[in-house]
C-alpha cells in the first residue's frame, strides 16, 4: 500500500510522473482520518493547504520541472516549528490560536524540495517531557499499543510515521525528544551535530541544546531528509558554515574496519534486561558485519542528567518569558500589567514548564549560579573531553536509546524525577553537541520496539549512518503499525 | 542534609518568573524541584575548579551580518496577533513603573 | 577656566559622580535584524520576528555596530576584548523578549579614559554594547506612568543597537559632568558613529551621585535618570548632592535608590528603592558565539579614527602658545583647522582665538578662507583697522566671501591717526565737563559714555582701546 512506501520510492514515482503527488496524499489523509482519533498526533491537520501544495507539484511535474528530491512526499512537522499562516501551539495554551508571520528555514527548505506538509505533530508543551503526557491538548497513544505513551517530547511526530500518517517528519531533540520517542515507536530518529540544521523558526527550549531532525520508517529515508533540512542557515548564528557530511553516498559501504564502542556507563544500571540484550545483539551484527566492537568509556556521562536539568531550564526560563501577554497568544487580564503577566502565565503554561521555568530562575538567581548554572556548564566540558577521549579509540558509539520499552500512560507523571531518567542515555549527545540517532532493533519481552543508539563524534554523521544502516538490515521494520 | 530549597526560595522564583502559586501548588513545586536538585547534588559535590565552562558545543566567533536593511513585516499582520491594540500600537494596562 | 576642581559644596563636603551614557549607534539597520534603524516611522513598522522577539526568531550581530562600538571604544582609550552577549532577564512589555543582549562580564570596550579641556582624566569602566527597548505611551493621567490608564507600545526602537559608556566616579562637580558629557559628545560626533542628541534620545545620561567628606569612602549612591540635557545634568547633580547633604547632616541616611529628575519643579523624585538588589540572572546569550577581534582588526578601527577633540586642542594651543583650555571653542565649533592655516601664514595667535570664539559663531564660519582670514587680523594688528572694524569686516567675509581690502576700501574704513582722535576727544571733554570730572575723580563708568561719544562721533572708525588709552592719559595729565 501506498502508505508503507518510502520516501525515497514516493520522490522517485512523482519525478518519473508515474503518481500523482495528490493520490499520494490522499492516501495518507485516509490513514490519518482512519486512526488519528485514537493516536492523537496531531494538533492539526492541513488537509487543504496540502491538497493546493500537492496539486502544485501535480501540474511542475506535468510542466516537464523536477519538483525536487521530496517531490510529493508527505511530512509531518512538529507543532514547535514555525508554518506562516498556520496555527503553531507548541501544544501550550500559551500560544493557542497564534499564527506565525513567517515559516521555519527547514519549513521553506522542505518545501522547496517539494515535501508536502500534512500537519502539526503533538508534543510534549513547549516540548518538555518524554511521554507527550504534558501537552496542553490531550496526550498521543502509540500506534503499536494505545495504552502506552510514545515517547516524547516529539511523540506525535514519531507516531505519526509509526502509524503511516507520512512516511517522514520532523522534530527537536533537546535530551533526547527525537531519539527516545523513535525508539518507543519504533522508527528512527536522528539528532544531528549541533549547529548542522538551522534553529531558525523553532520554538526554543534550550537553545544550546536544541536540533531539529528527521523521522522515518527507514535508514535511506532518515539521510534524505537529512540531506535537505541541513547546512548553513545566515539566519541562525550558531549554523555551523560547512558542508553537510555526505551522508547519502555513504550509506552502504557497510562497517568492515569500523570501531564500535558499547558505552559501559549507559549500559548497565538502570536498563531492562530485555533492552540491554537487544544492544548486546547489535554489537554481535555489527561485529558479523566486519565492525571492530569494544567496551567504551565516558565516565562523565552519568553526571549529564543532573547538568541537563540544571541547563536546559535556565535556559528556558529566559526563552520562555516572551510568553506575556502583550504581544501575541494568550492574555488573561487584569488592572495592571505585572499582574496580567502573571494571569496570563499562570493559566497558560502547564506543571513540566512552570517547574523547570522555576528550576531555571533558581539555577541562575544570585547566590546560586556558581553552585549549579556555573558548575552543571563545567561538566558539560567533562562529557565533551570524555567523549573526545573515547572518540581516540572508536568511530562510533552505541547504548540503548531508552532504558526500556513504552511505559503506560499515567505510569509516571506524578514523579517528574523518575520521567527525567528516561532521557539518561539521550542527553550526553546533547551536552556535547554530537550527533546521535536511534535505530529499531528488535523487540521487547512485551513485544514493543526497542531502539539502539548510535552516537558519533560532531559531523561524524556519515559514520553513524553506516552503522544504522547494518542494523536495519539485521533487524529491518519499514512497514506501518496498524 | 538540609533541603535543597525551601518554600520560601521557591515563592521567590515563581515571583521572579511571573508565576503565582497557590500554597498546595508551593508544597508539591518545592517536593518536586528539592528532588531535582537533590538528584544534583553528585554534580555540585564534583572537583571542577580546573575546569572551564561549556556556554556551547561548537566555538564560532564573529558570526556576524552585513548593515543591510531586509524586509519588514506587514503592520497589519503583526496587530492582527495582538490580545490588544490601539492606532497600530500593542495596548496593555497601567504598567505601574518604569523599567529597572 | 573650568572650575572643575573647585569644591561648591559648604561645610567642606564633596561629591562624587560617575555617569552612565546610552549612545544610538547610527547604523542603517538594528543590532540583530535588517529592520531600518530609523526614528519619527508610523508605530510598529520597522519591526520583523527578530526585534518582536516572535517566537523561534533568531538574532544576527550586525557587522557596523561592532565596528562603531570598537571605535567608539578605541577613541575612549579602551583596550578591547574577546567579548560574549548575555542576557539581562527582567520583565517589561517595551522588552519583547523580556530580557535584553546586553554585555556583562566580557563587554567589548574596557577601561579607558577620557580628557577634559582642562587636561584632566576621567576614566571609563566599560563600553559595552546592548539592544534598545520599544517606547511606551501612557495613555490618561496626563501621560504620567504612574497615573495611566493604559499604555500603549510601539517597537520600532527595539533592537536599536546602543553602547552603554559607563564612567568611573572621577568626577567631583556638576561642571566637570557636563564637561565631561559634552568631550564624550565631540568624541563620539569625531569618529562619527550616532548623532548624539540628548533631546531626542540618541544619547541619554543617567547620573550616580553621593557626597562625603574628601579621603572618606564613597557614599551610598543615588542614580538619577530623565536627564535630557545638559542644563538638567548640572541642576539635577547640584540638586542631589544638596538633598544628600541636608539628610546627612540632620542625622539620617542615604537610601540607595532610582531618582527621577523633574525639570519643571527642579527636584528628584524617588522612583523605586535598591535595597533589595534585582536580580537579572545575567547568562551567556546562547543564540549568539563571541565576538573575539585580531589585532590587526583592532588596528584597522585604529586607523580610521580621526584626530579627536583632546588631539585638536593641544595641536592648537601648541601653535598659538597658549594652554589647550584657551583652544577649547576653536575645537567645538571646529574651527582650528581656519586658527592653525591663519596663525601658520603669520597672523597674531591671539587675534586669531578671540575672533574665533567671539565673532564666529556663526553659520557659514566653517566656509571662511584661512588666508583672507589671516590678512584680516595683519590688517588689525598693522593698524589699518581698528578691533571694531574687523569685526564688521569680518562678519561681511563670512557673509560674502569677498577679500577684507575691498571690503575695508568699500566702507571706508582706515585707521584714524592719533591727532585727528586727540581733537574729537578735547572736543568732547569741553563739551562734558561735568562727566568730565566725574571721570577724573576715578568713575570709570563714564569712560564708556565718552568711547561711545567718540564711536559716535567717528562712525565707528575709532579703536575702541586707543580711546580709552587716550582718556586715561589725559586725565591722569
Amino acid at each position: 500500500m501506498t502508505i508503507d512506501d518510502t520516501a525515497l520510492d514516493l520522490a522517485a514515482s512523482v519525478r518519473a510522473g508515474d503518481r500523482s503527488a495528490r493520490e499520494i496524499l490522499d492516501a495518507h489523509l485516509a490513514a490519518i482520518e482512519a486512526r488519528e482519533p485514537e493516536i492523537h498526533a496531531f494538533n492539526l491537520v492541513t488537509s487543504e493547504v496540502a491538497r493546493d501544495a500537492a496539486d502544485e507539484i501535480d501540474r511542475r511535474v506535468a510542466a516537464g520541472e523536477d519538483p525536487g528530491p521530496l517531490a510529493g512526499v508527505p511530512i509531518a512537522l512538529k507543532d514547535n516549528l514555525c508554518t506562516r499562516g498556520v496555527a503553531t501551539t507548541c501544544s501550550s495554551k500559551i500560544l493557542d490560536g497564534w499564527q506565525p508571520p513567517y515559516d521555519a528555514t527547514v519549513v521553506q527548505r522542505l518545501a522547496a524540495a517539494g515535501a508536502i506538509a500534512v500537519g502539526k505533530t503533538n508534543l510534549d508543551e513547549f516540548a518538555m517531557g518524554s511521554s507527550t503526557e504534558n501537552s496542553a491538548f490531550g496526550p498521543t497513544r502509540n500506534p503499536h499499543d494505545t495504552s502506552k505513551v510514545p515517547g516524547g517530547s516529539s511523540g506525535g511526530s514519531a507516531a505519526s510515521v509509526a502509524a503511516g500518517f507520512a512516511p517522514v517528519s520532523l522534530g527537536s531533540d533537546t535530551g533526547g525528544s527525537i531519539r527516545q520517542p523513535a525508539a518507543l515507536c519504533g522508527v528512527v530518529g536522528v539528532k544531528p551535530t549541533y549547529g548542522l540544521v538551522s534553529r531558525y523558526g523553532l520554538i526554543a527550549f534550550a537553545s544550546s541544546l536544541d536540533q531539529i531532525g528527521p523521522f522515518a520508517r527507514t535508514v535511506a529515508d532518515a539521510a534524505l531528509v537529512l540531506e535537505v533540512i541541513g547546512g548553513h542557515d545566515p539566519a541562525d548564528t550558531t549554523s555551523i558554515p560547512q558542508a553537510l557530511p555526505p551522508v547519502r553516498e555513504h550509506l552502504d559501504d557497510g562497517v568492515a574496519g569500523l570501531r564500535v564502542g558499547i558505552v559501559s556507563e549507559l549500559s548497565g544500571e538502570g536498563i531492562a534486561p530485555d533492552v540491554a540484550r537487544r544492544v548486546s545483539e547489535a554489537a554481535e551484527a555489527l561485529a558479523a558485519a566486519g565492525a571492530e566492537v569494544g567496551e567504551a568509556s565516558v565516565p562523565a556521562a552519568i553526571y549529564g542528567l543532573s547538568a541537563y536539568y540544571l541547563i536546559a531550564p535556565a535556559e528556558a526560563s529566559s526563552n520562555l518569558a516572551r510568553y506575556d501577554g502583550v504581544r501575541y497568544g494568550l492574555r488573561v487580564d487584569a488592572t495592571n500589567t505585572p499582574d496580567m503577566n502573571l494571569r496570563t502565565r499562570t493559566e497558560g503554561f502547564g506543571d513540566e514548564v512552570k517547574r523547570r521555568i522555576m528550576l531555571g530562575t533558581y539555577a541562575l538567581s544570585a547566590g546560586y549560579y556558581d553552585a549549579y548554572y556555573g558548575k552543571a556548564q563545567k561538566v558539560r566540558t567533562l562529557i565533551i573531553r570524555d567523549f573526545a577521549a573515547a572518540y581516540e579509540q572508536f568511530d562510533v558509539l552505541l547504548s540503548p536509546t531508552s532504558p526500556t520499552t513504552a511505559f503506560a500512560l499515567g505510569d509516571k507523571t506524578a514523579d517528574p524525577l523518575t520521567m527525567y531518567l528516561n532521557d539518561v542515555c539521550t542527553i550526553p549527545s546533547n551536552l556535547a553537541g554530537d550527533p546521535a540517532m536511534s535505530v529499531p532493533f528488535g523487540t521487547g519481552d512485551d513485544g514493543l520496539p526497542v531502539g539502539v543508539q548510535v552516537l558519533a563524534p560532531a559531523f561524524g554523521e556519515v559514520d553513524m549512518f553506516r552503522v544504522a544502516a547494518v542494523l536495519e538490515a539485521a533487524a529491518p521494520i519499514g512497514e506501518v503499525a496498524r | 542534609m538540609s533541603a535543597p530549597i525551601s518554600r520560601d526560595e521557591v515563592a521567590h522564583v515563581a515571583n521572579l518568573a511571573r508565576l503565582q502559586l497557590t500554597d498546595d501548588e508551593l508544597d508539591h513545586f518545592t517536593d518536586q524541584l528539592g528532588a531535582v536538585l537533590e538528584h544534583a547534588r553528585d554534580v555540585a559535590a564534583l572537583d571542577t575548579s580546573d575546569v572551564p565552562p561549556t556556554a556551547h558545543p561548537y566555538e564560532l566567533t564573529n558570526v556576524l551580518r552585513p548593515d543591510e536593511v531586509r524586509p519588514t513585516l506587514d503592520r497589519d499582520e503583526v496587530m492582527a496577533q495582538a490580545p490588544a491594540s490601539e492606532d497600530g500600537m500593542f495596548r496593555v494596562p497601567p504598567v505601574l513603573g518604569e523599567a529597572p | 577656566m573650568s572650575d572643575t576642581s573647585a569644591a561648591t559644596l559648604p561645610n567642606g563636603w564633596e561629591m562624587v559622580i560617575g555617569l552612565e551614557v546610552h549612545c544610538e549607534l547610527s547604523t542603517a539597520t538594528k543590532l540583530f535584524c535588517g529592520c531600518p534603524n530609523q526614528f519619527g516611522n508610523e508605530p510598529n513598522t520597522n519591526v520583523c520576528p527578530v526585534c518582536l522577539g516572535l517566537p523561534g526568531s533568531l538574532p544576527v550581530v550586525n557587522a557596523s555596530a561592532v565596528e562603531y562600538a570598537m571605535r567608539l571604544g578605541r577613541a575612549l582609550h579602551c583596550d578591547v576584548h574577546r567579548s560574549v552577549f548575555a542576557r539581562k532577564n527582567y520583565f517589561y512589555p517595551d522588552m519583547p523578549k523580556d530580557y535584553q543582549v546586553s554585555q556583562y562580564d566580557l563587554p567589548t570596550n574596557v577601561e579607558g579614559w577620557l580628557e577634559l579641556p582642562d587636561g584632566s582624566r576621567v576614566g571609563i569602566e566599560r563600553a559595552h554594547i546592548e539592544e534598545d527597548t520599544g517606547k511606551s505611551t501612557h495613555v490618561g493621567g496626563g501621560g504620567r506612568i504612574h497615573e495611566a490608564g493604559y499604555s500603549l507600545v510601539d517597537y520600532n526602537r527595539a533592537g536599536v543597537p546602543l553602547v552603554e559608556i559607563v564612567g568611573k566616579p572621577d568626577l567631583r562637580t556638576a561642571e566637570a559632568a557636563r564637561q565631561y558629557v559634552s568631550e564624550l559628545r565631540a568624541i563620539i560626533l569625531a569618529v562619527d558613529v550616532s548623532d548624539a542628541k540628548m533631546e531626542e534620545g540618541s544619547m541619554r545620561v543617567d547620573a550616580n551621585v553621593s557626597v562625603r567628606r574628601p579621603g572618606e569612602p564613597f557614599g551610598t549612591r543615588c542614580e538619577i535618570k530623565n536627564l535630557n540635557s545638559l542644563r538638567s545634568l548640572g541642576r539635577a547633580i547640584d540638586y542631589e548632592a544638596r538633598r544628600q547633604i541636608d539628610l546627612l547632616e540632620a542625622g539620617e541616611r542615604i537610601i540607595q535608590q532610582t531618582r527621577h529628575w523633574d525639570e519643571a519643579d527642579g527636584r528628584t523624585h524617588t522612583l523605586r528603592s535598591k535595597e533589595e538588589a534585582e536580580d537579572y540572572r545575567y547568562f551567556a546569550e546562547p543564540d549568539l558565539v563571541p565576538l573575539d577581534p585580531t589585532e590587526a582588526d583592532v588596528a584597522a578601527i585604529d586607523a580610521s579614527i580621526p584626530p579627536l577633540p583632546a588631539d585638536r586642542r593641544r595641536a592648537l594651543a601648541d601653535a598659538a602658545g597658549v594652554e589647550p583650555a584657551a583652544a577649547a571653542m576653536c575645537v567645538e565649533r571646529d574651527l582650528d583647522g581656519l586658527a592653525l592655516v591663519a596663525i601658520e601664514a603669520g597672523a597674531a595667535p591671539d587675534r586669531v582665538l578671540t575672533h574665533i570664539d567671539n565673532n564666529l559663531a556663526v553659520d557659514g564660519a566653517d566656509r571662511l578662507a584661512p588666508a583672507l582670514f589671516a590678512r584680516l587680523v595683519g590688517m588689525e594688528t598693522g593698524g589699518e583697522l581698528t578691533a571694531t572694524q574687523a569685526k564688521t569686516v569680518l562678519a561681511d567675509m563670512v557673509e560674502t566671501g569677498r577679500s577684507p581690502e575691498e571690503i575695508a576700501a568699500e566702507r571706508g574704513f582706515e585707521a584714524m591717526d592719533t591727532g585727528a582722535l586727540e581733537g574729537i576727544v578735547d572736543e568732547l571733554i569741553a563739551e562734558h565737563s561735568d562727566e568730565w570730572a566725574s571721570f577724573c575723580d576715578g568713575n570709570q563708568k563714564v569712560a564708556g559714555f565718552f568711547v561711545g561719544a567718540v564711536m559716535k562721533a567717528t562712525k565707528g572708525q575709532a579703536d575702541g582701546k586707543a580711546v580709552t588709552a587716550l582718556l586715561r592719559q589725559k586725565a591722569e595729565a
